[in-house]
């Protein structure tokens, strides 16, 4: 209650909504909350744009509900938006030049039933130019900074990077970097993200945070900026299992406007969080146990293999064979599928236009001013891979290389196996302008985790886990049978539980 | 296998991104290092293995084929950097 009273930004999603359900709390009173929040963390960059007008409009509206009794399920909750979903009206860019001034006539479904559920939007979250990064260092708007202190930093030091180019303070991760240090610094509630090799469940990992990536299908792609069509997936970043639990049952759901969108009920995830776990058979792989992996990380694992047996699970050790091939492919179908999609950026029906003498040089000089450095490098290797000549032995063969990746995965479940404990990331966050810069792969392994996951279409939760030596948050990922979130969370939430939960950074920032 | 830089240059055109000459030495080098890291893919064994149409399986749906929206056009022009009357803008292409 005195929480409440002097900080409501303290409050987890769960909290805040049952806070404003006994008029504890005014959804008002929260947002403002908020919006103070992020004008003081705005040194951070994990807000590109700020909605206060909106928000105090939503807020006020949700109070009106919230006295008739009438709330939503997410009524009066404050949260922040992925710059990739399309908010009508509302700067909408994906952090990429190129979309330039760009403010969608429409809604993205996954947004609109946000807003249908009573959510109130605070402003757009800076990510990884078109998602296409693990650090968010490739975004138009420039880097976010996590609000986690880099070791041995005092806040002096911190404060001064802070305000000069970030160097040295900590990733957030990628892309949906924005979203994690805002839901980490506590700028939102909760924040909508999205994952196509792992970027909501690395930078979930890398801010102590909750991710989750649903199964392929599970949320609607319409009005997200699409990056790779067969691997994109919405999903949320939030402070506890709980609290993702609750996002997810109002972002997810069919929508007739997607013909990938799975037509089934959307259950109630947050009764599967506290469910028991007795009984349940865990998958260890084998196959993620790399040469020269951190030690950390490997004790880690470990750790939650013991919490996962003390709550009543069995551990087996399982094999995927196939899971060293997942990177590869991933980085060739990706880009392929990137440079596809990217095609529409013409500068002639909405963004950035470079003039030129003709219409080819409109072109060319439109995308060569528009992308960053890291989109033009797909877009090109994506046009190498399939272009005449070289589709059959790149493109053709990475998607029969998915096919036996998943099939390592089908395997293991037929067995009997309810889901799989992997570790999140090779390592804890690393430093602003410390990796990639010589060579792209560097920063690719960040994924090496992750990847697999979205190449066979299956949901992945990440859960925070521990510390590393040095302080710094770590996370483990469970992976689950397709449409089969629940159990996700049931696991997830007794890997928080007994991790006990993450103490989130002071506001060094502010 | 690498690329060498006409074939960069060759890329550059079909993706329509302008490159200047001081460009295309630093984006061979990383489109080889990518290669590079691709290549073991090579030697997987892919005999009678289908490659993946759809991750999930599912049945494409299907509705009536009949106009659902339109008459948008003010909404379609909306984001145009250029455009007069119900029309986008562009440099003339025929003399």
């Amino acid at each position: 209650m005195d929480e409440v009273l002097t900080d409501p930004t303290a409050l987890t999603l769960a909290e805040a909504r049952d806070a404003l359900a006994q008029k504890k709390l005014s959804s008002l009173e929260l947002t403002q909350a908020y919006l103070a929040a992020m004008e003081r963390g705005r040194g951070l960059n994990a807000f590109i744009v700020e909605t206060p007008e909106q928000a105090l409009g939503m807020a006020r509206a949700s109070d009106e509900r919230l006295a008739k009794g009438e709330g939503g399920r997410l009524e009066g909750l404050p949260i922040g938006v992925k710059d990739l979903y399309a908010t009508k009206g509302v700067h909408t860019q994906a952090c990429s030049h190129i979309l330039d001034h760009f403010k969608p006539t429409y809604e993205s479904t996954v947004t609109a039933q946000l807003w249908r559920d009573g959510a109130v939007m605070l402003g757009k979250l800076n990510m990884d130019e078109f998602a296409m990064g693990s650090s968010n260092e490739t975004s138009y708007y420039g880097p976010v900074a996590s609000p986690w202190l880099p070791p041995n930093w005092s806040v002096e030091k911190a404060r001064a990077a802070l305000s000069s180019d970030k160097r040295g303070l900590l990733v957030p991760g990628g892309s949906s970097g924005g979203s994690a240090s805002a839901v980490s610094a506590r700028l939102c509630v909760a924040a909508t993200a999205s994952d196509t090799g792992g970027s909501i469940r690395q930078p979930a990992a890398f801010t102590g945070t909750c991710g989750i990536k649903p199964t392929y299908g599970r949320c609607s792609r319409y009005g997200m900026v699409a990056f790779a069509s067969s691997l994109d997936q919405a999903g949320p970043i939030a402070r506890t299992m709980r609290d993702a639990a609750i996002m997810l049952r109002s972002m997810a759901g069919h929508d007739p406007k997607d013909s990938t969108c799975y037509d089934a009920p959307v259950p109630d995830y947050e009764a599967a969080v506290g469910r028991s776990v007795k009984g349940l058979k865990i998958g260890v792989p084998r196959e993620y146990r790399l040469d020269g992996m951190n030690a950390e990380i490997e004790k880690l694992w470990g750790q939650g293999v013991e919490w996962l047996r003390a709550a009543g699970a069995t551990i087996v050790d399982i094999s995927l064979p196939n899971t060293r091939h997942a990177l590869p492919a991933y980085y060739i179908v990706a880009p392929a599928e990137a440079s596809s999609n990217l095609a529409r950026y013409d500068g002639v029906r909405y963004g950035l236009r470079e003039p030129g003498k003709d219409i080819a040089e409109l072109y060319g000089k439109t995308r060569a001013a528009g992308f960053g450095d890291e989109v033009r490098r797909r877009v090109m290797i994506g046009t190498y891979v399939l272009s005449a000549g070289y589709y059959d032995a790149y493109y053709v063969r990475a998607q029969k290389i998915r096919t036996l990746i998943k099939r390592d995965f089908e395997i293991v479940f037929a067995d009997g196996v309810d889901a799989i404990l992997t570790p999140a990331t090779p390592s804890a966050a690393f430093g602003i302008g410390e990796k990639g810069s010589a060579d792209p792969v560097e920063m690719y392994l960040n994924d090496v985790f992750t990847v697999t996951v979205n190449m066979a279409g299956l949901p992945g939760l990440v859960t925070p886990a521990g510390r590393s030596a040095e302080g710094l948050p770590l996370g483990l990922q469970l992976i689950g049978r397709p449409f089969d979130e629940e159990t996700l969370f049931s696991l997830g939430e007794v890997i928080e539980q007994s991790a006990g939960r993450t103490a989130l950074p002071q506001a060094w920032w502010a | 296998m690498s690329v060498d830089q006409a074939t960069v240059r060759r890329i550059a055109h079909l993706a329509r991104i302008a490159v200047t000459d001081e460009q295309v030495p630093h984006l061979q080098g990383e489109i080889n290092a990518i290669l590079s890291f691709v290549e073991a893919l090579g030697a997987v064994d892919v005999e009678g293995v289908e490659p993946m149409t759809s991750v999930i399986p599912m049945k494409l749906p299907m509705r009536a084929d009949v106009v659902t929206d339109g008459e948008i056009g003010r909404l379609v022009l909306a984001n145009a950097p250029l455009a007069e009357d119900d029309f986008f803008l562009v440099p003339k292409i025929i003399e």
